[in-house]
């Protein structure tokens, strides 16, 4: 003798059959339906970072596909495997995006290899965003380390977008050496940008180098930071964004208004493989945008 | 809930009536250790003298049949400069028959990270959906403290539920095709006899409990102690061999990499269970790993288990199993690592 017994096909579920959208974290989706996307350009800009100009292929795909500064995305590369990348290009177009990759391993090796017209996939965006809307009316402070500029790029185009809706911008970037510096040909664009000042610096500066040299904090001495008025993103190394914000915390800033991004392995990006968990956090999901004091807060952040 | 009373032999044609329909997974005795114990396993049954629901516990716990140690989340076809994706979810049922009551908290607490957090994981809800749950009452494990931590019992998660009253099972129905199989064998109705003998057999159970570990406000002890010297000690014993993590009824942590076929027609992306004990768990590109050592890692999984986890949920990650206790290459057993914690040793 049988019995029949209720079986379930999830791929019926109304939720499962609607498109993927990234943003309805708590709905059910194919968490791991990629966006097909297409390599339509890569800039070279440093011995070992390029930039790569990403497109979602599929038209109402590109539609959904929004992202606010900060944010990430898992780039796939089918067969070889799938990496977390911040968003490093101006949040107001639908899908399209610049990614700036440095040549570290696996599939950011096979990356810098791709030729322009590859097909790689595209998952997200995930992670919290720097806050632009609360900062409006403010000044803002935006320092960056090595390959930290590239996420901090979001926030410059966004405020270049939206001039009128803050105060004095002030873009501190350092890199160790001048040939690590990236996005050098942008420089005058932003310094041309009404009330942005942009000063770089470099730790060990070479023969042809004319600018200032030291570490960053160096640039944050020469600048006035009236810290009732100002908020502070900081991206680069933890070491790095440790000294700036103990130095913005020295002038007076509070630390729920400085923002920094952490970095950490990640396998999902949607608060499950537990890589990026940090003490009881989850980088993907609560981050990779933190204030300075949850960062403090959080065991083994820095 | 419902609750029924059926004989033992009604419970013997239910299981055959199972065993006919379904690919039932079940305890089973695969040996025995050094010192005669027997060892079991969930594994899958074709006949019910295969199936021994006297079991004391599994090295495994079941988890591997909704988290598998490897699943392939989605297969790559290439062809010419383009490639397509498939992925597919389970929706065949399977039995699991005969499950403790930790076993099954364990699933409730991966329901929460897994089924109904943010990004529900389809291909988890339908191997948990698709997976009929027969649970049973029975005697304390050596060395588990699942009472400190109230998963000695259960109230939700399962199918069906049988407490063993000698001659009959008292039997707790959660859901509508517990009910429909139940209809297919001879049940009663449960009287006041059954109450009280029920209560009876809880009670016994209850007092059988040998070890005793007080987690009293463990998720602030945890946080004051992080650097505490225990850890060093317990650090240095930890070979980081993930074992802990395999056998863990709670741990979901994984990591995903992919593989082409021979031919490079197509290629897997693979999900594969993984361990924060292990060293790479935490490494990034460039090299730099976040928990370099040992202790650190340990540290984490305890930090998570009992302190983040907490956090997140409102209640420990930890079932109370003992398995990664018992499974440890190392001797490092949680009873031992959180009285130390607790400075019991110097009252």
């Amino acid at each position: 003798m049988k019995v029949e017994l209720f079986h379930y096909d999830i791929s019926n579920e109304a939720d499962l059959l609607q498109p993927v959208d990234f943003h309805r974290r708590s709905r059910l989706m194919q968490v791991d339906r990629v966006f097909k996307a297409e390599i339509t350009g890569i800039i070279p800009l440093t011995a070992m970072e390029k930039l790569f100009q990403v497109r979602i292929l599929d038209a109402a795909e590109r539609e959904r596909f929004t992202f606010r500064p900060g944010q990430f995305v898992m780039v796939e590369v089918p067969g070889y495997g799938e990496i977390p990348i911040s968003i490093s290009s101006s949040p107001s177009s639908r899908g399209y995006m610049e990614l700036c990759i440095r040549r570290a391993g696996l599939v950011t090796g096979v990356l810098h290899k791709a030729q322009r017209g590859a097909r790689i996939g595209i998952r997200g965006p995930f992670g919290t965003h720097f806050p632009m809307e609360q900062m409006s009316g403010h000044n803002i402070l935006l320092i960056a380390g090595g390959l930290g500029l590239a996420p901090l790029r979001t926030p410059i185009f966004h405020i270049a977008e939206n001039r009128p809706d803050y105060k004095d911008v002030h873009i501190l970037y350092g890199a160790r050496e001048p040939g690590q510096l990236l996005f050098g040909y942008q420089y005058e664009q932003w310094r041309r940008i009404d009330g942005v000042n942009l000063q770089v610096i470099v730790e060990q500066p070479d023969a042809s180098w004319t600018g200032e040299v030291g570490v960053i904090t160096r640039l944050l001495e020469k600048i006035a930071v009236s810290p009732e008025e100002t908020y502070a993103i900081v991206c680069g190394p933890p070491v790095m964004f440790k000294f700036v914000c103990s130095h913005l915390s020295g002038l007076g800033l509070p630390m729920q208004r400085m923002f920094v991004s952490l970095e950490r392995r990640m396998h999902c990006g949607m608060g499950k493989c537990c890589r990026c968990h940090v003490g009881s956090t989850y980088t993907c999901l609560n981050g990779p945008v933190f204030d300075y004091w949850t960062v403090m807060n959080l065991k083994e952040a820095i | 809930m419902l609750f029924r009373t059926l004989t033992k032999q009604a419970f013997g044609s239910l299981v055959d009536l199972l065993l006919n329909s379904y690919e039932v997974i079940a305890p089973k005795r695969i040996g025995a250790n050094v010192q005669g114990k027997p060892i079991h396993q969930y594994l899958p049954v074709e006949t019910a003298e295969e199936v021994d629901l006297g079991y004391e516990t599994t090295d495994y716990s079941a988890k591997t049949y909704f988290l598998p140690f490897r699943e392939n989340l989605s297969t790559y076809t290439f062809k010419d400069d383009d490639w397509t994706q498939e992925i597919r979810y389970r929706k065949v049922l399977r039995v699991l028959l005969g499950l403790h009551a930790c076993d099954i908290n364990g699933l409730l607490k991966l329901d929460k990270v897994l089924a109904r957090d943010l990004f529900p994981s389809p291909y988890y809800i339908a191997r948990r959906k698709n997976t009929f749950i027969v649970g049973i009452d029975h005697d304390p494990c050596e060395g588990a403290f699942c009472h400190a931590l109230g998963a000695d019992t259960v109230t939700h998660g399962f199918d069906l539920f049988l407490t063993d009253l000698g001659d009959r099972y008292f039997v707790a129905i959660h859901s509508d095709r517990g009910y429909t199989l139940l209809g297919k064998v001879a049940t009663k109705e449960v009287n006041d006899q059954d109450t009280h003998d029920y209560l009876m057999e809880r009670k016994r159970i209850a007092h059988q409990f040998q070890t005793h570990l007080d987690l009293q406000n463990l998720e602030n002890v945890l946080d004051i102690t992080f650097d505490s010297p225990v850890w060093e000690k317990w650090g240095r014993k930890c070979l980081s061999c993930g074992s802990c993590a395999m056998v863990c009824p709670t741990c979901y942590c994984y990591g995903v990499s992919e593989q082409f076929s021979m031919d490079f027609k197509t290629a897997r992306k693979i999900k594969q269970l993984y361990s924060c004990t292990l060293v790479d768990f935490a490494q990034v590109a460039g090299g730099h790993n976040f928990r370099p050592t040992p202790e650190k890692r340990l540290k984490y999984r305890y930090y998570h288990q009992h302190h983040g986890f907490i956090e997140s949920y409102d209640e420990p990650k930890c079932v109370g199993c003992n398995r990664c206790g018992r499974v440890c290459l190392a001797g490092i057993t949680p009873t031992e690592v959180i009285r130390e914690l607790q400075m019991e040793e110097r009252r």
